[in-house]
């Protein structure tokens, strides 16, 4: 008699003729589940934008850059500039070959920059071919730099995907030729950054080319060291400070000097974010926690009620014969297919709005792409169901167990 | 068909204990029309809820139709009620959001008789009530009497060997009482045992035979007939 057709129509029976009771259960169920996949998508979402942000650049990367020296040291007087030159740089590569995969040149330069009629101020970054990978340039058409293209000095130009809209406002700029420093470009690629539109307003050349048309310099201003990616964190503090020994002695800078040359390791970026990201997810799992609890109270809430509300129809229904099971059974029958149906409409409701609000959120409030994988969405669903359900049998076996006379005395 | 041998119960309330029934001895032959009557606190509801096994007893001894009634647990005592009892209440208790003819299949549905089946067996006991063209209406849209009688088919539906009423005229003006005492005797004399506990002298007149209580014991117990 259990889980007869004939329990189930009971259950339905009661279900439609007490639509308000239903409805209030079913609603405090679907509107917790919905909440609670929304704001978890949210936190997912925040987490999106955030790993976005930060895996930009290539993270096992040392930056080195020159600066002047605060301390006199060896018969130099303090405040001497210091610089790398490309001998500086055959040097180094040698010296560290084992621990790096390479070193990337970064000069940075402010150039107007024309093509046709059409000119702007930009960015332009004299780089080694290794940048592209230290930077995580994505090339949208044309090509990079290779060695052959350093050799030969070649003025060759990479341009942003902004800068190729602003000059050539559409079309194709592969094989033109911009003008800049004096100096003609040709075109050989586009690229587009993930680092976000100021990273696109930008130009990548040759270093050897825009060294020559400067008077023939060898100056580097920032290396990058690419260092071999099995490197544990330690480890590359361990290379960091080998290169900091080694540059000051080669540079002859004062080992207590702070500054002369400053290195900065990208690996310390990562260990704060990946600091950063812990506790966002922390933080979400705790709203997700706090959503669902909210929830179980709400639901259990609902449950006493109604299970108090049926006191006096249960006193009848042990009069007429049922006994305490019959009427637990029910209860728990009545409730976990409530709880079930509404529990399913939020969650279905809750992922249709997060797919609607999709990427709508990313520019005002850093929510990109937010979503619940199907295994925490079902997991909340079934704690609140099982909650809901429990939340009626500890009342409903209250009820089935005192006597019928008393239940029945009840107004 | 109902045998009760020295049947005492109190209600312990904190420190006091109130001794309700005070060994109560009492014999009802199948057939029997029975008016038990008494002043409130007399005992006379706390015997029909014992006899109905509403409520249990501290000593003595009951027989139901030969089965020996003590300590039951509310699983056994709800097929007891199931197969041997039907009760009528002063307030009706009519499952509200149920219809006519679905409160009276409702026992029939803890008995475990098919869906058709109920319908059938109802639809012949709101018959024989009278108020076959009322099956589809909620208690709500029935009058008082109307309720009684709904109440009344709701307890003969599952068969019982003993109908228990509790002041089943009590909510009911005078008119309407007699139509309900009236349908109470009618089935009666279809040969069915009917206990009415009522403390209006008029409805136990109508029965053939008052038990009257006092404090706990029996002070008289008259056959009419």
């Amino acid at each position: 008699m259990i889980f007869s057709k004939d329990s189930w129509k009971e259950i339905f029976d009661t279900i439609k003729k007490n639509k308000l009771r239903t409805f209030l259960s079913g609603f405090t169920v679907a509107i917790g589940i919905f909440i609670f996949i929304v704001l978890f998508g949210f936190g997912n979402g925040l987490q999106n934008s955030f790993s976005q942000f930060f895996v930009d650049d290539k993270v096992n990367t040392i930056r080195i850059y020159p600066s002047s020296t605060t301390l006199p040291y060896r018969g130099y007087e303090s405040g001497r500039r210091i610089e790398f030159t490309n001998q500086d740089l055959i040097e180094i590569k040698e010296k560290f070959n084992s621990e790096v995969e390479d070193i990337v040149v970064r000069n940075t330069f402010y150039n107007q920059i024309k093509y046709k009629d059409k000119s702007n101020q930009y960015q332009v970054r004299a780089v080694s071919p290794g940048h592209k990978e230290a930077e995580n340039t994505i090339l949208m058409s044309g090509r990079y730099f290779h060695e052959g293209d350093i050799e030969n000095r070649k003025k060759y130009a990479v341009i942003g995907r902004l800068v190729a809209q602003d000059l050539f406002e559409g079309k194709d700029p592969i094989g033109e030729y911009i003008f800049g420093s004096d100096h003609s470009w040709r075109v050989i690629g586009v690229f587009q950054d993930e680092g976000g539109d100021r990273e696109e307003r930008m130009l990548y050349v040759p270093y050897t080319a825009m060294q020559e048309i400067q008077k023939n310099s060898d100056k580097i201003n920032q290396m990058i060291v690419i260092y071999n990616s099995e490197m544990t964190y330690d480890e590359s503090l361990l290379l960091e400070k080998e290169l900091e020994v080694y540059l000051k002695n080669k540079k002859t800078i004062s080992p207590d000097d702070n500054r002369g040359v400053y290195i900065s390791n990208t690996g310390e970026d990562l260990e704060d974010s990946k600091d950063f990201a812990s506790i966002l997810k922390i933080v979400v799992t705790f709203i997700g926690i706090g959503t669902l609890i909210a929830g179980i109270i709400g639901i259990s809430n609902i449950m006493v009620f109604v299970v108090k509300e049926r006191t006096k129809e249960l006193g009848i229904r042990k009069a007429i014969g049922a006994t305490p099971n019959s009427i637990i059974l029910m209860i728990l029958q009545e409730s976990i297919f409530i709880t079930t149906i509404s529990g399913y409409a939020g969650l279905i409701t809750g992922i249709i709005t997060l797919k609607i609000i999709g990427n709508n959120l990313q520019e005002k409030y850093f929510i990109s792409n937010p979503y619940i994988n199907s295994g925490d969405a079902l997991f909340a669903t079934l704690i609140l169901i099982f909650f809901g359900a429990l939340a009626g049998y500890l009342p409903a076996r209250k009820a089935a167990n005192i006597k019928p006379i008393i239940a029945l005395r009840d107004k | 068909m109902i045998e009760i041998k020295d049947l005492n119960k109190s209600y312990v309330m904190g420190k006091n204990s109130l001794h309700v029934l005070k060994g109560i001895n009492l014999k009802i032959n199948e057939g029997e029309l029975v008016a038990i009557m008494g002043s409130s606190g007399s005992g006379k509801s706390t015997l029909l809820n014992i006899i109905g096994m509403l409520d249990n007893y501290d000593s003595g001894a009951y027989q139901l139709d030969k089965v020996p009634i003590k300590d039951l647990d509310e699983t056994k005592a709800a097929k007891y009620r199931n197969k041997f009892l039907g009760f009528v209440f002063q307030s009706f208790n009519l499952i509200n959001y149920k219809t006519a003819i679905e409160n009276i299949a409702l026992p029939l549905y803890y008995q475990g008789i098919a869906s058709k089946e109920r319908q059938k067996i109802a639809l012949d006991y709101l018959d024989k009530v009278g108020l076959k063209d009322w099956s589809g209406h909620l208690p709500s849209e029935l009058s008082g009497g109307q309720k009684q009688r709904v109440a009344i088919a709701r307890a003969l539906a599952s068969k019982p060997k003993v109908l228990l009423a509790d002041e089943p005229t009590g909510a009911l003006d005078s008119k309407t009482s007699d139509e309900v005492m009236e349908l109470i005797i009618q089935i009666n004399k279809e040969g069915k045992t009917i206990l009415v506990v009522t403390h209006e002298q008029e409805v136990a007149n109508m029965c053939n035979r008052i038990i009257t209580l006092k404090d706990g014991v029996i002070m008289t117990d008259i056959k009419s007939k």
